[in-house]
């Protein structure tokens, strides 16, 4: 604040300092934090795919034991843990969003850098805390990631519900505390931080996705929060916020008092429903930038992609009831709700033609990068539609907590936006470490794991319509599960394949970062502010002179143009001496 | 028809829409340019400290349809507030006079006179957590603990998260005050001080706020 600590900040930036500790620790440069949020949440995200090895292990062969009923429930509650909020919400905005916001809007770093490495510093101990979650004398939380009330709020209910919950709710307070610092950031750099010439209506569209993103965090984290701290005091103070009057367990009464479960559901998809869309919006971004520098083509319909992440932004605060069409609601407002829900398909619509019809006649080069871009529309896609089985109550009752619900957010959020993950990762890549990846491994990487995802997920819808139940141990209970082993055989060793590629991936990240080829400054040939930095770029990001903007970031192959692309930088009119330096 | 789509790709049609050239879509980016860049304008204080009260209003709204949820259903019997509530009530309402007085002060060029001011403030604002922590004795003395009733949780819940945010306030309002010693704030420009300013002013009305949620629902 004030004009201080602006000078300050300015002085640091000259100063430079390179102690180590200043340096790759506690830094306040945004690349380096963007990379400290890229390796911390690729860690965690390797403990969430482990966790799912386990269950499909386990799935697959549940005659062997492998894992007890207790520690299937916990194994899967921390798998949706880890993914949903130490993986898919940190990665985007932490590592994407830390790294390319400065650099895609021409900025030397983001508004409050000390408050950007608060933000980091305050996920480790969230991370540290749901890992010795795992040592707690029960074992980690094992109500399912949304942990329900009143399981969740009596320590007595479940395995894992004594120190393994509590430890679960306060490491979720580090992160979502962690992304509100972030988001804050975000906010403000992006409102006041472009460089010359680059309005609103010129930003790349992953800009976009992060920019929504952060009103979204920032006005559904809060919630989520309020809910936890009442959690824990049920919890740890014996108030009764959630539990119900009348609980008894092991014939005894929990609590005289009456408190009400269903309150927490209502608060936590309040914030889960935006959640879901955090993790969405800024893949949507990144696709669009991705799909467009590889179609080689404008992207097709730049205003509606916005107006069209604003309005799924929008609709997500009126939607929640939908994850709540079986806890009793009034019909006519279940009914409601499944209008609301209905709607966010046309904005979502929206998106998906403009991808079809930027790639429409386009000469696509077809890159890792791409290919994963591509496979997001495709993934996006299927979840969409089974999306639209559940979104209508009368199907939704029926297939509610099913196998159906887990093929749909797998396809349509989790491995979607691990998608753009892998696309992102395969295009910043040279800017953010100065070398190529390897495209060989890349392409192998996808096709493993494309054909991985479709073949592990695709099944889950059958088994959801036979009724198989999302958190069952086993089938062997049910006669009318009978047909369900092998499905669950092959889509294990579908899982594993999936799981293998994987390495496909880590190997590559590794052996690129040593001996992959130097990159160039902008080596996919892109318009973007980011590509007219050096790869990667130094403290500062930009030499003396920042950066100015002249045009929109997706001047692709625009006639009687000498290159297909025109950076961002280029003038609108080329004052006589073509220069022609603008790209190299 | 589909002979069209075999040939050769024409060349794209006049640009329209945000990249074409010429169509008022110039707009500027935010930033002044300059050496001294990067440049924090006072406005992404502001705005800064605007997110901020956003997503504290967020959490209070929740604790509100948490509060009047719960209040709808059986077993809810409203504790007797206690009476220094409301002296805790003037004691804040006055600190948020005392800082407008010290940021007029400033404004008319009388830095001594604005510290003063904020002392006064801070010292106020601590003597209302006190206040409050004072309140929280007496209910206990009461035997009105945490989990007595759900009324009680709720007022222990929201007094305890409006107190954790004023004290986030004090620790801000004690940077200004150091700030304001070393004479960093003039006239003009004085973004720390006017952000610090509108958020414990926001703290002052969510109190106001809680307390008659609290008093009368």
């Amino acid at each position: 604040m004030g004009a201080v600590a602006v000078r300050e900040a300015a002085a640091a930036h000259e100063a430079h300092d390179e102690s180590f500790i200043r340096h790759y620790i506690f830094s306040l440069d945004h690349k380096t934090i963007g990379k400290q949020y890229f390796w911390t949440t690729m860690f965690m995200g390797l403990v969430g795919g482990s966790l799912a090895m386990l269950m499909r292990r386990h799935l697959g062969w549940p005659e062997q034991g492998v894992l007890d009923p207790a520690q299937y429930l916990q194994a899967a509650t921390m798998h949706g843990t880890v993914m949903i909020f130490f993986f898919l919400t940190v990665i985007l905005t932490g590592a994407f969003g830390n790294f390319l916001i400065p650099l895609m809007i021409g900025a030397r770093d983001m508004a409050y850098p000390f408050l950007n490495m608060m933000s980091f510093w305050t996920l480790v101990p969230g991370v540290l805390t749901i890992l010795a979650s795992f040592f707690a004398p029960d074992g980690p939380a094992g109500n399912g990631w949304t942990s329900y009330a009143p399981l969740a709020a009596v320590a007595k209910l479940s395995t894992g519900a004594q120190w393994g919950q509590t430890l679960w709710a306060i490491a979720i307070l580090f992160v979502l505390i962690s992304s509100l610092f972030g988001g804050l950031n975000f906010l403000t750099t992006i409102i006041n931080m472009r460089a010359r010439g680059l309005s609103m209506g010129r930003l790349p569209l992953t800009i976009w996705g992060i920019f929504i993103t952060a009103i979204l965090a920032l006005l559904s984290f809060p919630v989520l929060m309020a809910a936890l701290g009442m959690l824990i005091l049920d919890r740890t103070a014996g108030t009764s916020f959630f539990v119900p009057p009348g609980l008894l367990v092991g014939g005894q009464l929990v609590r005289d008092r009456s408190g009400d479960a269903l309150l927490w559901q209502h608060l936590f998809w309040f914030f889960g429903h935006p959640e879901v869309y955090i993790l969405i919006l800024t893949p949507m971004g990144i696709v669009s930038d991705v799909i467009s520098t590889f179609a080689r083509k404008p992207i097709f319909g730049y205003k509606a992609m916005v107006l069209s992440l604003a309005a799924i932004g929008f609709l997500s605060f009126l939607v929640w009831g939908h994850h709540m069409f079986v806890s009793g609601m009034h019909p006519l407002l279940g009914g409601a709700f499944m209008a609301a829900t209905m709607i966010i398909a046309i904005p979502s619509a929206i998106k998906t033609f403009n991808w079809c019809t930027t790639l429409w006649q386009a000469r696509i080069h077809f890159t890792t990068a791409m290919l994963f871009a591509i496979g997001f529309v495709s993934l996006f896609v299927t979840g969409g539609l089974s999306g639209i089985f559940l979104a209508s109550a009368p199907v939704d009752i029926y297939l509610h907590d099913t196998y159906f619900v887990i093929a749909h957010f797998h396809f349509v959020m989790a491995s979607a936006a691990l998608f753009s993950i892998f696309a992102g990762t395969y295009y910043w890549f040279p800017k953010m470490f100065g070398r190529m990846m390897n495209e060989t491994l890349g392409k192998i990487h996808f096709v493993a794991t494309f054909l991985g995802i479709y073949a592990t997920f695709f099944p889950m819808h059958f088994l959801g319509t036979m009724g198989n139940s999302r958190r069952l141990y086993s089938e062997s209970f049910y006669p009318f599960l009978a047909k369900a082993p092998p499905i669950d055989v092959f889509i294990s060793i579908s899982a594993f394949v999936l799981g293998a590629a994987q390495i496909v991936f880590i190997v590559n990240v590794f052996y690129s970062l040593v001996r992959g080829p130097r990159a160039e400054r902008n080596p996919w040939h892109a318009n973007t502010l980011e590509w007219q930095a050096d790869s990667p770029p130094p403290h500062g990001n930009w030499g003396p002179e920042e950066p100015v903007v002249y045009r929109w970031p997706y001047d692709y192959s625009v006639p009687g143009a000498a290159e297909d692309y025109i950076p961002q930088t280029m003038p609108a009119v080329p004052a006589g001496a073509p220069a022609g330096g603008e790209g190299e | 028809m589909p002979t069209e789509l075999l040939k050769e790709k024409p060349a794209a049609r006049p640009r329209r829409g945000p990249g074409a050239p010429g169509r008022g879509y110039g707009g500027d980016g935010a930033r002044p340019r300059g050496p001294e860049s990067p440049v924090v304008a006072p406005l992404t204080a502001f705005i800064a400290v605007g997110a901020v009260l956003a997503a504290v209003a967020m959490l209070f709204v929740a604790f509100t349809t948490a509060y009047l949820a719960r209040r709808q259903e059986a077993g809810w019997t409203p504790i007797a507030l206690p009476a220094v509530l409301w002296l805790n009530t003037a004691v804040l309402l006055a600190s948020s006079g005392t800082f407008e007085w010290a940021r007029a002060r400033l404004v008319r060029a009388d830095p001594a006179g604005a510290r003063h001011g904020l002392g006064w403030t801070a010292g106020l604002g601590a003597a209302f957590v006190i206040g409050q922590l004072a309140a929280w004795r007496q209910l206990a003395a009461q035997g009105v603990y945490l989990a007595s009733n759900p009324h009680s949780s709720f007022f222990y819940l929201l007094t305890g998260a409006h107190g954790l945010h004023l004290l986030g306030g004090l620790v801000a309002l004690a940077v200004v005050i150091v700030r304001a010693h070393r004479n960093r704030y003039t006239p003009a420009a004085h973004t720390g001080l006017a952000v610090c300013a509108l958020y414990w002013h926001f703290m002052d009305a969510l109190w106001l706020y809680l307390f008659a949620l609290l008093f009368w629902l």
